[in-house]
């Protein structure tokens, strides 16, 4: 037996041990977004109650974040045998009403249950995920075919539950076969029917004589399941592919046991044990996986670079600068599953031959940080890391390089620099760091996501991950859904999916009636695609056609109330601040279009602007040194195309549609409306109000210094904003 | 100029520095070490930095460099209480400018000033990666999500009355 063999055997045992004990768990979020959320109080409330009952059947446990954002904190109750309940946006006072009525009185409080899905207490759950396989009856409704059987069957429809989940990858084996697969829960038991007849035949066995029907049992891998099982029952969560954050919102960050328990390591070993860094580069390079740090550099390729030169001292760096203002992927999932990127990050040394790694990460996420360091010193204490790994013989060990707030950083050149002790400005290019990075020696730098990524290419293999997606965009993407949406959160699918699907089906829609205006991705490097383009499938090359680029995985909605010429200034100002002063076309040209735009919305601007915008915008871009200025003016020339109209309303009418753009906007006095309290006059500081007490009041519109003053003060409503 | 080392580092960091000598690069460490003098001063002064320059055995210059480059460092001193508007993508999108208004006209301090009596400071930051809470506002460590210009005042007393617990007690 291997050593990797002996620890997972002893967490296996440890494990079966617990689940036999049956206790009740509580699990409760534990990511910086459910702090700022309060997850804190929940869970030390929780702690009062249950140390006060005195019972020791009830465990309570930390978790990263599902990526459920917008209903936090989440609390997860699970009884053993019966299916997990989850509550939403749990406060101190909820969490009374729920130990008291569900986990002292074994009845759920189901008003506060996540997404209201859940109206009884069900004895079922069952989850269908059509296949995606060519030629499959897609239009067939299983869904209501499924109901009405069971109707038939006399099965109460109001305690067996039926969702439909996406085309998810609930198997190896399912997928791109033609059928539907049907998880049911709690029983965990997953078939896969390619007709009514077979399901006939599971409906029959399972629901009807209380069997199982195990000629049509699916083999159901358990990444898939230990996520679907806790869940399965809400379609935010339902519709997506969880490669990347397979662990977070699962398993406890802090304990390595749980993450070796579920297949943790376990690509590390497999790795090792065949003791071939040509085996390991060639499944990546076969799976297809590219760099999803936004540029999608094929991985495989970056690693096999970095061994064709000589140089017996190469590092590896996890690039966790996640600058990018609106995307947060990174950073739950260094939260919510650092093994995952350690283990991503471990198994790259071994490819490419290199002992030290480094991993550089935004000082903003104290938390983040504070979990990596807990699990480097973990993975050291259990042989993962340090000398002879494994008893291999390979040696490999991490240290953590903390950013410092400069948005550049996440440029690979700027980023060594910056481990380096110096300031974070990028070089010319070549040498790659592959050829020539820190201190002088090859290196390779991965993304967050992208590392996390390799162990499951290890683990399940280059095939099963060169299934999904894409012909040219393999695997999932993470997207961190934000901005007017509903459902604000992490969002993992498979390349290729609409917008419309992540939007309208996982997202939620559109608050407040208001409707789709604009969806922004890539951040500052990026742009904005209309809601024309919603079908957009999202993978490198399409959103690249749609004007804009994958990035790193932020995704802001915008609605109608949104200004795109605002937006544009506000990324425009991000990256001027951001430019590190190095070149010329970054460090002056975003300056001079920032000037532009100022004029634009401030209402001095003339037809000119937008040719001189334009020019400037395509001189930068081809230019600059780095990508940060390469990209700077992406989202004012995607704004330009995409909603042209708009900008012009700014230049020739002096108006902004949204008003979101202060001076473009015009206040008058509504005549009905005034009853002459002479309040607005009084206030106006210019004073450009005239009129008599108890006579409406009229602004002056070219003394006007746009203050909004007397719009706020007014009590009748009579001053409008226009 | 030329200056003597003055002995101002504490104890903690000049220890800090001298396992970092062991170490292959020591001068890679530049930036943990401001880190650490950071989060125990609230800001970097130039006897701290022209300290840590001999004793790392680089140039000042360097430091300061360093120390100027990265927005997260301050060579200035802070107010008692730390107060940051996010002004990231999503909370821009969801009104972050407003909030920053109100903290303005509330504490009578524009950006990077601190109130006279040094209670507060009024700092924007680039994203915290809180985008579904947006917008977010953090006072010290603290995170407060879906903050309201109308919810401005009430957070502000809250860190007063906050202070005045803590000072009793002391």
């Amino acid at each position: 037996m291997t050593r990797y063999e002996e620890i997972a055997q002893r967490i296996q045992k440890d494990f079966q041990s617990q689940l036999k004990s049956n206790q009740i768990v509580i699990q409760i979020g534990s990511a910086t977004c459910e702090k700022a959320a309060g997850s804190d109080l929940v869970r030390e409330e929780f702690e009062k109650l249950v140390k006060a009952t005195g019972r020791q059947d009830i465990r309570l446990k930390q978790t990263g974040c599902t990526g459920r954002c917008s209903r936090e904190p989440i609390v997860g109750v699970f009884f053993p045998g019966q299916f997990p309940f989850k509550y939403e946006k749990v406060t101190v006072a909820k969490v009374q009403q729920i130990f008291e009525q569900h986990i002292l009185g074994g009845k759920p409080v189901l008003n506060l249950i996540l997404d209201k899905k859940t109206t009884k207490y069900y004895s079922h759950i069952v989850t269908l995920y059509p296949s995606n396989a060519p030629g499959f009856a897609e239009d067939k409704k299983w869904e209501d075919i499924l109901v009405e059987r069971l109707k038939a069957k006399h099965v109460d429809p109001e305690t067996t539950r039926v969702f439909v989940g996406g085309n998810v990858n609930i198997s190896n084996k399912v997928q791109g076969k033609q059928g539907v697969g049907m998880m049911i829960f709690p029983e965990k038991t997953l078939y896969h029917f390619a007709s009514e007849a077979e399901l006939d035949q599971i409906i029959q066995a399972h629901f009807v004589e209380n069997k199982t029907c195990p000629e049509l049992f699916a083999q159901i891998d358990s990444m898939t399941e230990r996520f679907f099982s806790v869940y399965g029952d809400v379609a935010f969560f339902n519709k997506q592919t969880r490669l990347t954050l397979r662990n977070s919102g699962i398993i406890d960050p802090e304990n390595m046991d749980e993450y070796i328990f579920n297949h943790g390591y376990e690509g590390l070993a497999k790795a090792l044990a065949k003791n071939e860094p040509n085996f390991v580069i060639e499944e990546v390079l076969k799976s297809g996986l590219r760099g999803r740090g936004g540029a999608g550099y094929p991985t495989g390729r970056k690693w096999k670079d970095a061994t064709t030169s000589p140089d017996p001292i190469k590092y590896t760096v996890c690039n966790a600068d996640e600058g990018d203002p609106g995307a947060f992927m990174d950073r739950s999932a260094l939260e919510g599953d650092p093994f995952s990127v350690i283990e991503g990050m471990t198994i790259a040394a071994f490819a490419v031959g290199a002992h030290q790694g480094y991993m550089y990460i935004r000082a903003e996420y104290p938390l983040a940080i504070e979990r990596c360091e807990k699990a480097i010193a973990k993975a050291r204490a259990a042989g993962f890391l340090g000398k002879n790994i494994l008893g291999s013989g390979f040696d490999y060990d991490i240290e953590i390089r903390l950013g410092a707030g400069a948005f550049v950083c996440g440029e690979e050149t700027a980023l060594m620099r910056s481990i380096e002790g110096r300031r974070g400005q990028p070089r010319i290019r070549p040498p790659y760091p592959t050829q020539g990075g820190l201190w002088g020696h090859p290196t390779v730098i991965n993304n967050v996501e992208t590392l996390a990524n390799v162990p499951v290419i290890m683990v399940y293999g280059a095939d099963f991950f060169a299934r999904i997606g894409t012909e040219k965009s393999k695997g999932t993407k993470v997207f961190a859904l934000a901005g007017k949406i509903n459902n604000t959160g992490l969002v993992e699918v498979p390349m290729g999916t609409t917008l419309r699907e992540i939007i309208f089906d996982i997202g939620g829609g559109i608050p407040g009636g208001r409707s789709l205006k604009g969806i922004q991705t890539g951040g500052p490097s990026g742009g904005t695609i209309p809601a024309s383009a919603v079908d957009t499938p999202v993978d490198y090359d399409s959103l690249t056609q749609a004007g804009s680029i994958m990035g790193s995985g932020g995704m802001i909605i915008l609605d109608d109330s949104d200004c795109m010429v605002a937006t544009a200034k506000f990324f425009l100002e991000f990256t001027q601040d951001e430019s590190c002063g190095k070149c010329v076309p970054c460090r002056e040209g975003t300056l001079r279009m920032l000037e532009i735009l100022t004029r634009i919305t401030d209402g001095h601007g003339s037809l000119e602007d937008i040719t001189k915008l334009e020019r400037l915008g395509k001189l930068i871009q081809k230019t600059s040194l780095c990508g940060l200025g390469q990209t700077a003016p992406n989202p004012v020339l995607s704004v330009l195309k995409n909603f042209r109209a708009e900008f012009l309303e700014h230049i020739t009418e002096k108006h902004c549609p949204t008003q979101r753009c202060p001076k473009l906007v015009r206040y008058e006095i509504d005549e009905e409306k005034c009853t002459g309290c002479t309040l607005c006059a009084r206030r106006c500081p210019v004073p450009c109000i005239s009129g008599t007490a108890r006579k409406p009041h009229v602004i002056d519109q070219e003394r006007c210094i746009k203050c909004g003053e007397c719009f706020t003060v007014c009590k009748f409503d009579a001053v409008k904003k226009l | 100029m030329i200056t003597e080392t003055k002995n101002t580092l504490p104890k903690e960091i000049c220890d800090f520095i001298d396992v970092c000598l062991t170490r292959e690069h020591p001068e890679s460490y530049l930036i943990a070490v401001l880190h650490k003098l950071q989060q125990q001063f609230g800001y970097l002064t130039r006897e701290h930095m022209d300290e840590v320059a001999q004793r790392l055995h680089v140039p000042a210059s360097f430091v300061s460099g360093v120390a100027t480059f990265y927005h997260f460092f301050r060579l200035q001193p802070r107010g008692k209480f730390s107060i940051s508007v996010c002004l990231g993508t999503a909370c821009f999108v969801k009104g972050a400018d407003k909030i920053l208004d109100a903290f303005r006209a509330e504490l009578g301090v524009d950006l990077a000033e601190t109130t006279k009596d040094g209670l507060f400071s009024l700092d924007c930051t680039r994203c915290l990666g809180v985008c579904g809470l947006a917008p977010v506002v953090t006072i010290n460590d603290k995170v407060y999500s879906q903050v309201t210009p109308q919810q401005v005042p009430d957070l502000i007393n809250r860190a007063k009355a906050d202070l005045e617990t803590t000072e009793t007690k002391v």
